[in-house]
């Protein structure tokens, strides 16, 4: 058992786990503070998700959608991962999100691209877009969450400001791509046969769970890997040690932006969503992926279930009642945990030093007991 | 031109005041990146005194009553800030965002659980206060006088005179930029710190407040505050942590802010058919490169971001 506690990952899980039960603890209290009466049974249907509808083909198709946006959120919380492994607090991952949605919609929509140039193009424009963070971070030493957050916000005014010209006519919002632009639609494969012919279940989902699993090669297992965490772990260091600081944290950052961006795509490419242009404030997505990143651990494979936890959560805010809640309860839960997360630094040192306290009681214990036994012979 | 030299003067208040904020507690050491956070419930606050006092009392106790509001609760919450990053050594960027996140969930959600309650049919996330407004407000001509912007130059004055010239300041200051050495003279450090935080909360508090009543009269609490508190931290780089110099940036921030929201007012301006929307990206446009061009030679504390641990050299 002990040995099993001493273990980084087990002690990781440990801490995220006690995030998630604190996080549901701390948002059920705020229920209970505004109405009492219906607090259970809300953060029960925030906990349930797709199992609070009883007809089975409902729950499938619910789980589906869920799915279909856990693949985004991942691609966001693994651009944050990537970029926190090298010491970059990657925030402007929402809005290298919005750049991918802009280019793959713009590109879908304008130019009549058909799927994986827009997605590649979304791809390159996060590229760039993350470009601007890591030039700036590198050579001027700008802190890059403040970058960051100003070019989340120019992003998302030159979003509403093109895609205004590819909108429906009577509403805010992008056309639809299935009658725009049908070509730019990610193939399914039959996977969406799996899920009771759902059309936002597509490559998505396994594309995004296998460049997970990249990510963690490229990090534990490359050269490359190695030399972006050494710069994360001591800049100075890595510099000394004569790896190139400056290229490592541009690249880097492009590389968070790629993801990002590739993120938008895989889901703006299903359909799911539309772009509203008269957005007033960035997307989401991009936030919660930092939720998503640190709950997992920072590990790229415990992230895919943070990815699914919290997008589960948010997703399940539509099911409470609306009569007593608002469905951003959900938002306020993933909040709550992101700041828990804080705490995990914390929660692994009490284990630790709980774990070599007792350690070292057993160590005394057994030396007087040979003391004792030395004193009879 | 009267037009835009008082949303000037109003978003300058907001961006000294929440920048003066982030000043005090970055020189104590804790970088405050929850500060758009700590506004959106200083505007909470604020918003919600102004919705239960009826309009009718008088101009003096409305002001008092809100500015107590907003900064009540916005202290309160930047003890979540202090207790994880001083107390428990968390990363600070990590808990500032959750904080920002936090802050816009948590008033939207009870901002709804309010309006809900109040009338079943209404799940808008929106306070209203045009009455309670005006209290704040003194027409001298065609010139709209608010309240804030004395309050932003008593700010002022009390950052500078606290920092230079107290022993309170010049010991918040040490602890930022080396703490270890404040503690070698018997300077609790961690109180410092407690300080620094709870300054700059009172500060965005008084900041988030000031920002809603600028211009509109009522609030949408599910937008939060569209990234001041990240334009007040570039104004307090740019013022490279110094209050006057903060003053300053934070005018030429103000002007660009304020251009968004009156060019049209501008027959030239009007005429170079720019989009609305490129106005509105203008003062983070600007505040990007002027960043590109201050932080080289940053003066910015040197332990800020850094947990105090006593056993460290």
């Amino acid at each position: 058992m002990r040995d099993l506690l001493k273990k980084q990952g087990m002690q990781s899980l440990i801490a995220s786990l006690l995030c998630i039960v604190l996080g549901l603890l701390l948002g059920y209290i705020v229920l209970l503070f505004i109405n009492p009466g219906g607090a259970s049974q809300a953060i029960l249907a925030v906990a349930k998700n797709f199992l609070n509808t009883t007809r089975a083909n409902l729950q499938v198709k619910n789980f589906a959608n869920t799915l279909a946006k856990s693949a985004p959120l991942l691609m966001c919380a693994l651009s944050i991962l990537f970029a926190y492994k090298v010491g970059l607090f990657n925030i402007g991952a929402a809005g290298q999100y919005v750049a991918g949605a802009c280019a793959c919609l713009y590109s879908a929509l304008a130019w009549g691209w058909s799927w994986l140039p827009c997605m590649l193009f979304a791809i390159a424009v996060g590229a760039l877009y993350g470009a601007i963070v890591g030039l700036l971070k590198a050579y001027c030493n700008v802190n890059e969450v403040i970058s960051g957050i100003m070019l989340n916000w120019i992003g998302l005014y030159t979003a509403n400001m093109l895609l205004a010209n590819v909108k429906e006519s009577t509403s805010p919002y992008t056309v639809h791509l299935k009658d725009g632009a049908p070509q730019a639609i990610l193939p399914s494969l039959g996977l969406g046969k799996l899920f009771e012919n759902n059309q936002y279940i597509t490559i998505a989902v396994p594309l995004a769970i296998v460049l997970a699993i990249v990510i963690m090669v490229i990090l534990n297992k490359t050269r490359f890997g190695y030399e972006l965490r050494a710069t994360g772990n001591n800049k100075n260091a890595a510099k000394y040690a004569g790896m190139a600081e400056k290229r490592n944290i541009i690249l880097t950052l492009m590389i968070g932006g790629a993801l990002a961006a590739l993120g938008a795509s895989l889901l703006y490419q299903t359909d799911y969503m539309q772009w509203e242009v008269t957005a007033s404030s960035v997307p989401s997505m991009g936030f919660n992926g930092i939720a998503a990143a640190f709950l997992g651990g920072l590990n790229p494979i415990g992230t895919i279930f943070a990815s699914y936890f919290i997008q589960h959560i948010t997703d399940a805010g539509a099911f409470v009642d609306k009569t007593m809640y608002s469905s951003q309860i959900s938002d306020l839960i993933s909040a709550i945990i992101i700041y828990l997360c804080g705490f995990v630094l914390f929660i692994k040192t009490t284990i630790s030093s709980g774990i070599a306290r007792s350690e070292e009681r057993e160590r005394r214990r057994k030396a007087s007991a040979e003391a004792e036994k030395g004193g009879e012979a | 031109m009267l037009l835009l030299l008082q949303y000037t003067l109003i978003f300058a208040s907001v961006l000294l005041l929440v920048a003066l904020g982030g000043c005090f507690s970055e020189h104590s050491g804790v970088i405050n990146l929850g500060l758009e956070g700590i506004m959106v419930i200083g505007a909470l606050g604020g918003a919600l005194v102004m919705r239960y006092l009826s309009a009718t009392v008088s101009p003096v106790v409305m002001i008092l009553a809100v500015l107590c509001g907003s900064v009540v609760l916005a202290v309160a919450y930047s003890t979540l800030l202090g207790v994880a990053c001083i107390k428990f050594r968390a990363d600070q960027t990590l808990v500032g965002t959750a904080l920002n996140l936090l802050g816009v969930a948590a008033a939207t959600v009870f901002v709804k659980a309010i309006n809900t309650a109040a009338d079943p049919n209404d799940v808008s996330s929106t306070i209203q206060y045009v009455g309670a407004k005006k209290a704040f407000l003194i027409n001298v001509g065609n010139f709209e006088f608010n309240w804030f912007m004395v309050v932003a130059i008593l700010a002022l004055v009390f950052a500078y005179v606290s920092l230079y010239k107290t022993r309170f300041g010049l010991r918040l200051m040490a602890c930022g930029e080396h703490p270890q050495a404040a503690d070698s003279v018997g300077i609790n450090v961690h109180k410092m710190r407690w300080a620094g935080v709870l300054i700059s909360g009172v500060l965005a508090g008084l900041g988030g407040i000031c920002y809603i009543l600028a211009g509109v009269s009522e609030w949408k609490f599910e937008n939060g505050v569209a990234g001041f508190g990240f334009l007040a931290l570039a104004v307090m780089i740019f013022g490279q942590w110094k209050p006057t110099r903060i003053a300053l940036a934070a005018l030429l921030f103000g002007l660009f802010r304020a251009l968004s929201n009156v060019y049209f007012g501008f027959d030239f301006l009007v005429s170079l058919n720019i989009p609305g929307s490129i106005y509105n990206m203008m003062p983070y446009v600007i505040s990007l490169i002027v960043l590109a061009f201050t932080s080289k030679k940053s003066r910015a504390p040197k332990a800020e971001g850094i947990p105090y641990d006593k056993g460290q050299r």
